[in-house]
């Protein structure tokens, strides 16, 4: 790598660390510092009203199943507000974990739906009715919630090892992940026989046992979705205020001198990576039986960078941000793609260019400045988590 | 002797096609920083070029040597654009320029759908590239030949233009050491300018190539843009003979993968092996030394 490029590489987080006067170490025991840092708690507490406490009793069914996909969506966000947001690495490829996530998921819904000892029915329809040896464990429900925690746990530890010991990073890492996502999403297309190929894998009938077709079902699953998400959300908060989080944000702005330190950057970048993958496969598992269906077009390059986008425009180094991005992103794309397709596209690309040419840390950093606007206490009541000063 | 030819020769011309994709890549990505995800977009914007002067043109023969040029004005035209407009504000950010130069691809995308349709048009190539020549056994098309001309004849131009001509000698400057370059009076915001639109128009020459062995598609820039990528990661940023052998051994062990699997694992297996390299060569083939950490 040539100078320029070295450093070039470590520019990017310059603009991020703008908007961060505060390193002034909090003074925990007054007041209104421990206003600012249970603030973000507010902040999750609301999502948490309006997700779990209003969403289901004001919304109808189907509106609620879609609310549901976006919370899916949301918790790969979670996982890339930490990794790009905090950690500096921006990661293109989290449709695979999502997807390894979805598929086990997927194939447990399947082998469910077979009945002990059959083949699911595409593999009938497709193959000869033999079912590959690695689809045999994912009868089992123990195992499946296991595969997915543990699948992306060690896809992504052993890529991350790969990659991030041997200091490959910035731009360079971008791509081998989005490489990533483009090859799992070709090789599940090819697979018709075993992974359902380009259809991928749909049609289940129950989930652990509970028919899916049943309206308690269905809102227990966008419960169990929506809560997972305040969870993450509220285990992102406590990474973000340990001592772990600020090492991240020291990765991610300083590597050589947090080398220098004695720490080896390449740890506390894989944790996020690894983190980021998991809560992406838990949001794919999820997707599978709400969405009732997961597919490479869910898992490939274009949606791996979906997931990116929801981040950018909330803001990816907020605690709320990245969440609530993507679920206005998947708003946007259900209702504006039914009713302007090809402008949807437009609307796609032009949301990038403008989000990252004009507010590079989302709508998030907007907050700060209309605070400084308006007085002080009346408005951070409203959304103060989303205040990177208040998470820093 | 059939079986290590064919897949040889056929990746010998993918490996063609990746290197003046991956060329302005690594141009860019070495001087600027900027990663530009819009560039498989300017293959195709190539293509359409192509396609477009043989509707204007009818002779098949004149409107390809016409279309080479033009490809690489519209292309790096193009390009030009895309620095003015977005890219120079971004220097300082460069990592972000990944996510907005996919935003600009998308854009592109469906701008060409919008004009010439979702379904590709076929361009017919002239009759002097129709024929084939058997090597080994095997009948290697004319046009794969042609492409490996056009990509090593762009190849020799670019490394002449850089290595003999004062622009060439600021460009190397520039990219070597920025600072140091504009106090000795080069204005790298030309030469930034310049080589983007030099990059950008070296893939709308490879979206001739691309035109004439599998016609124009709104999309064609998807599939090359990654392995383009991997090629850069792998020659080292910056280095034309890197780009040279990094694309030629990822077309040839694509085409061998393929052949010998299919053409998914072919993906799986590339990547897995790229990832295996960068352990070896963390900086790709060639490096520039310098004392940086980085």
């Amino acid at each position: 790598m040539t100078t320029t490029a070295a450093e070039a590489s470590e520019v990017p987080h310059a603009a991020p660390k703008a908007p961060e006067p505060s390193v002034v170490p909090p003074k925990r025991f007054s007041p209104p510092d421990l206003f600012r840092t249970y603030c973000p708690l507010v902040g999750i507490g609301i999502v948490a009203l309006v997700l779990l406490v209003w969403a289901p009793n004001s919304l109808t069914a189907f509106r609620l199943g879609n609310l549901g996909k976006y919370c899916s969506w949301a918790l790969a966000a979670v996982g890339i507000g930490l990794a790009w947001g905090r950690g500096g690495m921006l990661v293109l490829g989290q449709g695979v974990f999502f997807g390894l996530g979805g598929y086990a998921m997927a194939m447990h819904m399947k082998l469910e739906a077979a009945g002990p000892g059959n083949v699911p029915d595409f593999m009938v329809l497709y193959g000869d009715a033999t079912m590959p040896g690695w689809w045999e464990p994912f009868r089992s429900g123990p195992f499946t919630l296991f595969a997915i925690i543990a699948l992306p746990a060690v896809v992504s530890f052993v890529l991350g090892y790969a990659i991030l010991k041997r200091r490959v990073k910035g731009a360079y890492f971008a791509i081998l992940t989005q490489a990533l996502a483009v090859a799992f999403s070709a090789l599940l297309i090819a697979t018709i026989k075993q992974t359902g190929g380009f259809n991928g894998l749909n049609t289940f009938t129950t989930f652990f046992g509970h028919n899916l077709y049943d309206p308690t079902v269905k809102k227990n699953l966008y419960l169990i979705v929506a809560g997972l998400l305040i969870l993450c959300l509220v285990i992102v908060w406590q990474l973000y205020r340990s001592r772990y989080g600020e090492l991240l944000v020291a990765t991610r702005d300083a590597e050589e001198r947090i080398r220098f330190l004695g720490y080896d950057p390449a740890n506390i970048k894989l944790v996020a990576f690894v983190v980021a993958a998991i809560m992406a496969s838990v949001g794919g598992a999820l997707f599978a039986p709400i969405a009732g269906i997961i597919s490479p077009s869910n898992v490939g390059a274009t949606a791996s960078i979906m997931m990116i986008a929801g981040v950018a425009l909330g803001g990816r180094a907020s605690l709320l941000g990245p969440a609530l991005g993507a679920i206005a992103v998947g708003y946007g794309q259900s209702t504006l793609s039914e009713q302007f397709p090809t402008q949807w596209t437009y609307f796609q690309g032009g949301l990038f260019i403008v989000v990252l040419l004009f507010l590079p840390l989302g709508v998030a950093s907007l907050l700060p400045k209309l605070k400084a606007l308006v007085s002080r206490r009346s408005t951070n009541m409203d959304v103060p988590s989303a205040d990177p000063e208040a998470v820093a | 002797m059939d079986a290590l030819t064919t897949p040889f020769l056929t990746g010998t011309a993918i490996g063609a096609i990746l290197l003046l994709a991956a060329l302005g890549l690594t141009l860019t990505f070495g001087q600027m920083g900027v990663i530009n995800m819009a560039n498989g977009e300017f293959l195709m914007a190539g293509a359409y070029a192509t396609y477009v002067t043989q509707q204007v043109i009818s002779s098949t023969g004149l409107s390809i040597v016409v279309a080479i040029p033009v490809a690489f004005v519209v292309a790096g035209l193009l390009g030009l654009l895309l620095e003015v407009s977005i890219i120079q504000w971004m220097y300082r950010r460069p990592l972000d320029t990944l996510l907005v130069t996919v935003g600009v691809a998308l854009v592109l995308q469906q701008l060409a759908k919008d004009i010439f349709g979702a379904q590709g048009d076929p361009v017919s190539p002239p009759s002097w590239m129709r024929g084939s020549i058997n090597v080994f056994g095997y009948d290697w098309p004319h046009r794969q030949l042609f492409t490996i001309v056009l990509a090593l004849a762009a190849l020799g131009a670019l490394g002449a233009v850089l290595k003999y001509s004062s622009f060439g000698r600021q460009i190397r400057a520039t990219v070597q050491n920025r600072e140091l370059a504009e106090t000795m009076g080069v204005s790298t915001r030309k030469v930034d300018r310049i080589t983007f639109f030099l990059g950008s128009g070296l893939a709308g020459v490879g979206g001739v190539a691309i035109a004439l062995i599998s016609g124009t598609n709104p999309t064609l820039g998807t599939t090359y843009i990654i392995p383009a990528f991997l090629v850069v990661v792998a020659g080292g940023v910056g280095q034309l003979n890197g780009t040279l052998i990094a694309a030629w051994a990822v077309g040839v062990l694509t085409a061998f993968l393929t052949d010998w699997i299919s053409g998914s694992m072919a993906q799986v297996i590339t990547f897995a092996l790229v990832v295996v390299f960068l352990q070896i060569r963390p900086q790709g083939l060639f490096t520039v030394r310098t004392r940086g950490l980085a």
